[in-house]
């Protein structure tokens, strides 16, 4: 069964492009707007991956990360946070919340790959 | 667009992000004009930091990399507007703006394909650097010594070491600890990974396990140590150990084959979190497992502590970085590339992915692999984007379904006998169907005015700004949805009338406090959906039309005959006049050209009607009604004679049989008629449009009461009432030409070409007739001493 992941964006642009190279690659992606959304989205059903970005209104990744650490079902699914080259204390701030990892933006699709292929084979 | 982007594997996603772009654009028009009124919300803060981050992102994705450059900068700007380190004031607001404007360009020069100039941006990214430096600003015109040397390049850093030659022997000293399992991260995965990498000896030290009754289950009993012969570089090695490097204690030694070291370690210790816990892993599922007792260090000792398991520490970021040590150069951190401030956009940045190959790799990195299948489970919220052709199509095929359902149902009605059939209920059916369908295709083109009314600040502002005037635009209901056709008609207009209000309506500061009246004007743009139609108000507070200037210019350019007497309403009206202008002179703000005349005619090849009302020194009112939709139409099919005609439904008040006391004849021969103590002008069809055969005697008709704009009724007289129906325009002026009265045609089922009433055309002339009729019985009743007040006219018969 294909794998699922969660991918977490309010750019449209960047939904397309995770959605589009992870369903490539056999995963079955679920997609959000925002923090607040990703969690009605997931509503408890589980995933095998967590890909969010950092900057959203609502809920940032940094909460949504720490809001599914919080949920049983959710303590050991693997979470990457999309960051940019600049803001490196993200990375702290999302090993605090619990984030498993990190994939450095712009986004290149082989990257995404591979960076996935090291949390969720 | 170019062409050649259509050959670009990215060529969709980059319309969805040339078109998130200029919403995010449009969006950061009114974030900033929010911002230049003084609201410094954090949040309005953090949604302008969002719209430059997430055009960053693209323009990184697609490789924009003026973009991204300028993006860059200008982000950084913004963060520190939003942590606080920097205070908003007029100065950053209009580099804020200035950027922005760099930015639509960027955007646009990017979407074209065109090349940026080499300079372009240079000047707004040096004020940018020289803000968030506390510099003064630099002049205006004034470049940077090397302008575009101050754009950094933004190709990205090459990866540092290059990958090493020749195979070596990697010794690894792995313990993670349970922070590692907090994470998320798995060392079986580690280890496959390592694996993937060459030839890999594990050995496992499980003597930590201890006795079953004492076991937590969320601590790390195991400690690794890998024995990794490959011919990968040691970043490869690090990148293994990229996530967890803060959760583990980790030691690297390189050798040559020999045995010998060569490389030194990098000892990522963190004191955190020690404890550990190793139930993810199953000792069976490890490659080589071995036992192993001699492994010297506990690596848990300092912290243990039992209590802190099972619950996420709470790790703070500072002590986790505090715990790293980097010994040499040759231990590539992942501290060490993280970008300083200052280092330039760099696409392959701090985590440094590499190309290394990663063979066993379970997952198929197969990006620009064709793959038609959709994910199978998406979001609530999705869209795709349609050209706006196939939306046309559809719709000219829901308005052809439509036309033959009704030539289906009037066939029906012919065999009256079978109206009971499967055949009629299925026709019953169909004709809810269609209708549903019909409303969802029309829906598909609906968009809200928003994209038209976030361009008008921009114009108020830069406008102002050259005439030296304040202004608040307040906009409302921008969310109210028209057809996309009517949305994008409404830019033109609009900016013409938002420039009429700033130029021509408000007066200056000075001018406004000698009035009485607050020095900033208000110009208010508002739309609001008012029985199936949209009514767009621009309204400003300003002096008013210039009631004896524009009676003046009308006599001089022969508009209005020198010795006519207009009311003021009328005045106001000449505006609309063709070439009319009342700018005293021509600026680069008005008169290029396009007059109110413009404005009035292009609203009315919609459909549309503009009015406006003015009291000087208060302020002026512009209305556009416009219909929501320019494809169909809830209709009326009235007889006349052997003619049909629609009214349009959304104008009809009520139907009624005149009594013939009710209706009264003027002097020209035209008919009133009086309901409940009113009096109401009839249009007689009949007489209007020259139809045969038709009810001469006006108390055996029927009178539709209908609505035009400017809340004028009138009745028009016709013969029969056929029903009601939902009909397909068909413009007439493109099949035939324009006639008075008529707005356009509908076929109906039978095949006939039907006309439909343009309501507010037919009030027209009549208040053209009534206004030629009000003048002669005016100069008729002078005589008699009464007031023209149509009311009191049947006095005078």
């Amino acid at each position: 069964m294909a794998k699922k992941v969660l991918a977490v964006d309010d750019s449209k642009t960047m939904r397309d492009m995770v959605s589009f190279t992870l369903s490539g690659a056999g995963f079955e992606v679920i997609l959000a707007e925002d923090g607040a959304h990703a969690l009605s989205v997931l509503n408890g059903q589980s995933v095998d991956l967590v890909i969010t970005d950092v900057n959203m209104p609502n809920m940032n990744g940094i909460e949504l990360v720490g809001k599914l650490r919080e949920n049983p079902l959710y303590k050991t699914v693997p979470i990457l946070i999309l960051t940019t080259e600049s803001d490196d204390s993200i990375k702290g701030q999302g090993r605090a919340a619990g984030a498993t990892g990190w994939i450095v933006k712009p986004f290149v699709p082989d990257k995404l790959l591979k960076v996935v292929a090291k949390v969720c084979p | 667009m170019l062409p050649s982007m259509q050959d670009d594997p990215f060529y969709q996603f980059k319309v969805t992000f040339f078109e998130e772009c200029d919403e995010l654009l449009g969006n950061m028009e009114s974030y900033l004009t929010d911002l230049e009124e003084g609201d410094h919300d954090s949040e309005l803060l953090n949604a302008i930091f969002r719209v430059v981050h997430s055009i960053k992102a693209g323009a990184g994705a697609f490789s924009f990399e003026r973009m991204v450059n300028f993006t860059h900068r200008f982000e950084f700007l913004l963060d520190k507007l939003r942590d606080g380190s920097m205070t908003v004031d007029d100065t950053i607001v209009r580099v804020l703006f200035d950027s922005n404007d760099v930015l639509v360009d960027l955007v646009d020069f990017a979407r074209n394909g065109a090349e940026t100039p080499r300079e372009f941006g240079a000047h707004e990214l040096a004020k940018i650097e020289a803000l968030i430096n506390g510099e003064s600003l630099p002049e205006e015109g004034a470049l940077p010594a090397a302008a575009g040397s101050a754009v950094p390049e933004v190709e990205g850093e090459k990866s540092k070491a290059g990958t090493d030659a020749g195979s070596k022997v990697f010794e690894i000293d792995f313990s993670p600890k349970p922070s590692l399992f907090q994470h998320a991260n798995e060392p079986l995965l580690i280890i496959r990974e390592l694996s993937g990498l060459g030839d890999l000896k594990v050995s496992l030290d499980s003597s930590m396990i201890p006795e079953l009754h004492v076991m937590e289950p969320e601590k790390s009993y195991f400690t690794w140590t890998f024995e990794l012969n490959t011919e990968a570089s040691r970043d490869d090695i690090d990148e293994v150990f990229e996530f967890v490097v803060d959760d583990c204690d980790l030691t690297i030694v390189e050798k040559d084959c020999t045995g010998k070291i060569t490389g030194v370690d990098v000892t990522a210790a963190s004191d955190l979190g020690d404890d550990d816990f190793g139930f993810f892993v199953n000792e069976e599922d490890l490659p080589g497992n071995q036992a192993s007792s001699n492994q010297s260090a506990e690596p848990t000792v300092d912290q243990e502590d039992d209590d802190d398991f099972g619950f996420f520490v709470d790790v703070d970021a500072g002590e986790v970085e505090a715990g790293v040590q980097t010994n040499d150069e040759n231990s590539k951190s992942y501290k060490a590339d993280s970008l300083p401030v200052e280092a330039p956009a760099s696409s392959e940045a701090t985590a440094s992915v590499k190309q290394s190959s990663m063979p066993q790799a379970p997952v198929p990195q197969t990006a620009n692999a064709p793959v038609a299948e959709k994910p199978t489970s998406v979001a609530k919220v999705s869209s795709i984007r349609v050209d706006i052709d196939r939306v046309d199509k559809l719709v000219n095929m829901v308005g052809e379904i439509v036309i033959t359902h009704s030539m289906l149902a009037s066939e029906l009605t012919v065999l009256q006998e079978d109206r009971q059939t499967s055949l009629g209920s299925g026709i019953e059916e169909m004709s809810m169907h269609i209708r549903e369908l019909q409303d969802n295709v029309m829906a598909i083109r609906m968009q809200p005015v928003k994209s038209v009314f976030s361009r008008m600040p921009r114009i108020v502002r830069d406008v102002s700004k050259k005439l030296d005037k304040k202004v608040k635009l307040v906009t409302e209901g921008e969310n109210t949805e028209v057809d996309k056709t009517v949305v994008e008609e409404l830019a033109d207009p609009l900016t013409h009338m938002i420039r009429n209000s700033l130029d021509h309506g408000l007066e200056t500061p000075d001018e406004r406090i000698a009035a009485g009246k607050p020095a900033e004007g208000k110009i208010l743009l508002s739309a609001e959906h008012r029985g199936g139609r949209i009514v767009i108000t621009i309204a400003d507070d300003g002096r008013g039309i210039n009631r004896p200037k524009v009676l003046e210019l009308a006599k001089e350019k022969g508009v209005v005959e020198e010795s006519q007497v207009l009311s003021d309403e009328e005045i106001d009206n000449l505006i609309f006049a063709p070439g009319f202008s009342t700018a005293d002179e021509v600026t680069d703000l008005s008169g290029r050209g396009v007059g109110m005349d413009v404005v009035r005619r292009n609203i009315q090849s919609l459909g549309g009607r503009v009015s406006v009302v003015s009291e000087p020194g208060v302020g002026s009112r512009f209305q556009l009604t416009l219909p929501l939709t320019l494809a169909v139409l809830d209709g009326m099919v009235v007889g006349v004679g052997e003619q049909k005609f629609v009214i349009p439904i959304n104008n009809i008040i009520e139907t009624l049989r005149p009594e013939k006391e009710a209706i009264k004849t003027l002097v020209d021969g035209t008919h009133v008629i009086k309901v409940r103590g009113e009096y109401i002008r009839l249009v007689e069809t009949r007489k209007t449009f020259s139809v045969l055969n038709a009810e001469t005697d006006l108390s055996k008709n029927l009178v539709v009461l209908v609505e035009a704009d400017g809340d004028r009724t009138i009745g028009i007289v016709v013969d029969k009432l056929s029903g009601q129906q939902q009909v397909v325009i068909k413009s007439l002026e493109a099949n035939f030409g324009r006639v008075e009265g008529i707005a356009s045609a509908t076929i109906l089922g039978n095949g006939s070409v039907c006309l439909i009433l343009d309501i507010d055309g037919l009030a027209d002339m009549d208040s053209s007739n009534q206004s030629d009729t009000a003048h002669y019985l005016k100069s008729n009743m002078l005589s008699s001493g009464i007031s023209s007040d149509v009311s009191e006219n049947e006095a005078a018969q």
